[in-house]
């Protein structure tokens, strides 16, 4: 074998193309196409009266205007129910186009299509829509009042009941040495990329085609539910997510509108037509998620080990749910951590308010189920005047306990188990990284010179790589390039160099020779998408094992053309090999030749494998029998369930005794998402969702009024972290492969940002001594918790 | 029918070639180079100046292509992240940079940064040759990624700075 490849924190392939402004995004695309825009509702909850154009027709370059009534058949109709489950029994979909009502300020009305964006938008301008006003329904607190619904059919303005129980918890708290109850709160953020979506369809009038591009991270899908909704046969059909400029799960929620809007109106108008998302539109018409509220009851021993976990929590679901209630399934599950919570009880209401619909962003959950157990242990630690991390300790699910059944049922239907991770060394390194044992002398230090300072701690694991599938394909070209596709899509993780590594060391070939196509349906027509971690892990291992099935052909072939057993043979840097004899070789370039029989000579190299060129066994067929021409190969990878990271993060923050500013002085991280392909990209994708759990614990928030008016929509209003807030982040490694798959990985791309919360409001605690319990925590807000601290005394 | 929006002839030089088009006056400057130059190297990210995305540089400075109109910077000299190569068309320094330290994932940012790192490093009179992580970090304060967390952004201007001063002192034997 030739130098190792996977594991080898190699430059990106696609780098030289992006850095040279050659990348290919959404709106790069379809130059001289038709421009969408759309006229969406300004208020949170309304009754459509009366939509007038007659103004906009006057617009220079206007070509088409459609409302809900226009749209025929199913393009009208709601959008599909992406992930039913049998608890969400008042599932509501948008309209494309709303029809009669609006739920929430953004929801599209009108489309506009216009020769220009400027002039759609100006044609937008002067289109009336009359309103009779609702009350709207915002925030969790007014939604469980249920005085005014969302929906008028949905009582209570419940969504989904679920209830998982493993023993009984109440009975367990109750019986338990201690108990403790907390309220935790979340509010809500946002995957905001920095690219919005988009779509661009262009319609093939005489081949009775559609090629759809989409600023997506599950393109399959979208073909599909663009298939169904325009009544087109699916080979009729093509979609491309071309380059993507984040995603970070916003646009694993599909189809939009948008994207039965678009390609409907190219087929209908005949003409290319393009959209892309503005940003003021991406804040009131995409989606957010985090919003919950928690109430724990917990009961433990006097050594802290948890007896009972009893978690009510109501998640805000905003107005509509079309991609089901995985978020709250998540957290609910993904709550328990590292830990072992005796008996436990878990309760959620999901619930519409007159708000942007909440779908998966980076964490899904996650993040609110580890500031609620990272909460709820250092409650426990402060009860008993323990150590924080004493406490986890005494709770960890032990190396050996592993597989780990909870009792429970995971995201993917699957039950919840645990396949390895070593919790213990994971705190051990983590301790020994941020100096856990020594920041009491630093305190002091801190405390001498009137610094105050914190330190927290925050651990997770994640469930990553769910199924059902991803699959991958694999060939070998003539001239020796490795073509490697697969149907999930990239939004910056780097697969085309990921993918290309794991090819190149299963082939043998330099990663050099291999290409990368992901997400494009042209390519590879059976994909899932790319969320919850899972595409290292599933088309990782999916290509690996299309690979297997190519070394396996070349080698055969080779073996005849070299007349040697394929068990002596190897493949080192693109040729194949008689182990320990020089000379005895043949290129990967030429097996390819070899392995397609061919009638016509096209170059000298196709010329070897015509019919009168090389002598042949007379008697067999060319291509023996169940075999197939080309040196290709696909292959499918299926999990039986998730597998299972973990990670440990600890923060060493400084508040300003005076004005309540809180610095992060330290960050450090622990991560262990097994084996690694490329550590430079698994260490990028955790600095990622480090700054995203940061700007979610400190800055980050969704401000609505009343009115269900969105007060900061636009990146000067909502505070995204800067390089300026972004502390330096130390990470350690721990490598415990995966049992569930061949190339033993756990997914790496949530990590990042699940403790963020969980960790800062941690070090805030520590700091200050004020207990916090809501994130994310402002500087007035803490300085308002001081007050109230104060007078309470 | 409106009446039609009168049109204005803008010439300038983009990455040393010259270039015109003839656009309405609230034709923004990104949109010219994107949709009317076909430089689509250039990336709007929120079209209100904030996440530095779109930032050309603008007779040597670094300016948001999404602020100004184009009939604006009638006359001028504009680079684009197209024009960051070398004249042999490989990676300049900044771009090198970023590929060295991993300093780029969905990319869609990364031109406003490179332009940014460009015009911070080309600074004239005042140089920042060799700048420190804090001098780095400074420098790219005024553009959003949602990517890297900036580590290796931060890390890349101090790269790109150690390219550049190689680079010099090549030049200079």
């Amino acid at each position: 074998m030739s130098t190792r490849i996977f594991g080898e924190p190699i430059p990106r392939r696609e780098d030289p193309r992006l850095l040279s402004g050659q990348g290919r995004y959404l709106d790069d695309l379809g130059h001289g196409a038709l421009a969408a825009a759309f006229v969406r509702s300004p208020h949170a909850h309304a009754r459509i009266v009366d939509i007038d154009v007659s103004d906009a027709l006057e617009v220079e370059g206007l070509v088409a205007i459609y409302t809900h009534e226009d749209l025929p058949g199913q393009v009208g109709h709601p959008l599909p129910l992406l992930i039913p489950h049998p608890t969400l029994t008042q599932a509501r979909t948008p309209y494309p186009l709303a029809k009669d009502e609006v739920n929430h300020v953004g929801e599209a009305i009108v489309m506009v299509v216009a020769t220009d964006r400027y002039l759609a938008e100006d044609a937008c301008q002067r289109i009336r829509v009359d309103y009779d006003f609702l009350p709207p329904v915002v925030g969790i607190e007014q939604s469980r009042a249920a005085d005014l619904l969302v929906h008028d059919d949905v009582p209570d303005n419940v969504s989904a009941h679920m209830l998982q129980e493993v023993g009984d918890a109440p009975a367990a708290i109750d019986a338990a040495p201690h108990r403790l109850h907390l309220d935790l709160d979340i509010e809500r953020s946002a995957s905001m990329p920095m690219e919005g979506k988009g779509v661009y369809a262009r319609w093939d009038a005489d081949d009775r085609s559609l090629r759809v591009y989409t600023s997506t991270q599950a393109s399959t899908s979208v073909r599909a539910a663009i298939a169904a909704r325009l009544g087109l046969p699916l080979d009729r059909v093509e979609v491309v997510a071309p380059d993507v400029g984040g995603g970070f799960g916003v646009k694993i929620m599909h189809p939009w509108p948008e994207e039965v809007l678009v390609p409907w109106a190219s087929i209908t108008l005949g003409r290319e037509v393009t959209w892309a998302e503005d940003r003021r539109e991406h804040f009131v018409s995409s989606a957010h998620e985090r919003a919950q509220q928690h109430q724990v009851d917990v009961g433990f021993d006097d050594d802290g080990r948890l007896l009972g976990l009893d978690v009510t929590f109501w998640h805000d679901n905003g107005a509509y749910t079309p991609y089901g209630i995985i978020v709250p399934i998540v957290t609910s599950t993904q709550l328990l951590g590292p830990y072992k919570p005796g008996a436990y009880r878990v309760e959620f209401f999901s619930l519409y308010t007159n708000t942007v619909l909440v779908t998966p962003y980076r964490g899904a959950g996650r993040p609110q189920g580890c500031f609620v157990m990272e909460r709820t242990m250092d409650a426990i630690a402060a009860y008993l005047g323990l150590d924080r991390t004493t406490v986890r300790e005494r709770n960890f699910i032990q190396p050996e306990e592993m597989p780990y059944d909870h009792g429970l049922v995971f995201q993917d239907g699957r039950p919840l188990v645990y396949d390895s991770g070593d919790y213990p060394a994971t705190l051990e390194k983590l301790k020994k990284l941020v100096g856990w044992d020594e920041f009491e002398v630093f305190r002091e230090q801190a405390r001498a010179d009137g610094r105050r300072v914190g330190i927290g701690i925050g651990c997770y694991v994640e469930g990553t790589g769910p199924g059902p599938y991803e699959g991958g394909f694999v060939k070998v070209e003539t001239d020796g390039t490795v073509i490697v596709a697969t149907g999930l899509t990239s939004q910056g993780q780097g697969h085309q160099t990921a993918f290309a590594q794991v090819v190149a060391e299963e082939l043998g070939v330099p990663v050099d020779k291999v290409v990368v196509t992901t997400g494009d349906t042209r390519r590879f027509k059976y994909a899932v998408g790319t969320f919850a971690s899972r595409a290292a892990v599933m088309s990782g291992n999916a290509v690996a094992l299309a690979t297997r099935k190519v070394r396996e052909k070349a080698l055969r072939i080779a073996g005849d053309a070299l007349e040697a057993d394929p068990a002596d043979l190897e493949i080192v840097d693109g040729v194949v090999q008689v182990k320990g004899t020089p000379g005895a070789t043949i290129p990967l370039s030429t097996v390819a030749v070899l392995s397609n029989p061919l009638r016509y000579a096209f170059d000298e190299e196709t010329k070897r494998a015509t019919q009168f060129a090389a002598p042949a066994d007379v008697d067999k067929p060319p291509i023996e029998e169940g075999g197939e021409p080309g040196l290709e190969a696909t292959a499918y990878y299926s999990p039986p369930r998730s597998t299972f990271a973990n990670g440990m993060h600890a923060a060493i923050v400084e508040t300003d005794p005076e004005t309540a500013e809180i610095k992060i002085l330290r960050y450090c991280v622990v991560h262990d998402c097994g084996t690694l392909i490329n550590p430079r990209i698994v260490e990028g994708q955790i600095h990622g969702g480090v700054a995203q759990g940061v700007g979610g614990a400190l800055y980050e928030r969704m401000v609505y009024d009343e009115s269900g008016q969105l007060l900061n929509a636009s990146y000067m209003d909502f505070l995204m972290p800067y390089a300026t807030e972004v502390p330096n982040i130390e990470i350690d490694h721990l490598e415990t492969p995966s049992p569930l798959n061949p190339l033993g990985l756990k997914g790496a791309g949530e990590a990042g940002v699940i403790p963020g919360s969980a960790v800062l409001s941690s070090a805030i605690e520590d700091a200050e001594g004020i207990r916090i319990t809501r994130m994310p925590i402002s500087p007035s807000e803490l300085y308002h918790l001081r007050q109230k601290e104060s007078t309470t005394r | 029918m409106t009446a039609a929006e009168q049109r204005h002839e803008v010439r300038l030089t983009v990455n040393g070639v010259p270039r015109r088009a003839v656009v309405p006056a609230r034709r923004l400057l990104s949109d010219f180079l994107r949709h009317d130059l076909r430089l689509t190297g250039t990336h709007v990210g929120c079209e209100h100046g904030v996440c530095g995305a779109c930032t050309v540089l603008v007779d040597g400075r670094a300016m948001r292509s999404c602020l100004q109109f184009a009939v604006s910077v009638d006359g001028a000299e504009v680079t684009t992240v197209e024009g960051c190569l070398r004249p042999d068309g490989s990676l300049g320094p900044v771009q090198q940079a970023f590929q060295d330290c991993h300093g780029l994932q969905c990319g869609f940012c990364t031109p406003g940064f490179v332009t940014t790192i460009t015009a911070y490093l080309d600074d004239r009179p005042d140089d920042h040759p060799d700048p420190n992580a804090e001098e780095a970090r400074e420098a790219i304060a005024g553009n959003l990624c949602r990517c890297t967390g900036y580590q290796n952004i931060v890390a890349a201007v101090q790269r790109a700075a150690e390219i550049r001063r190689a680079d010099r002192a090549e030049a200079s034997q």
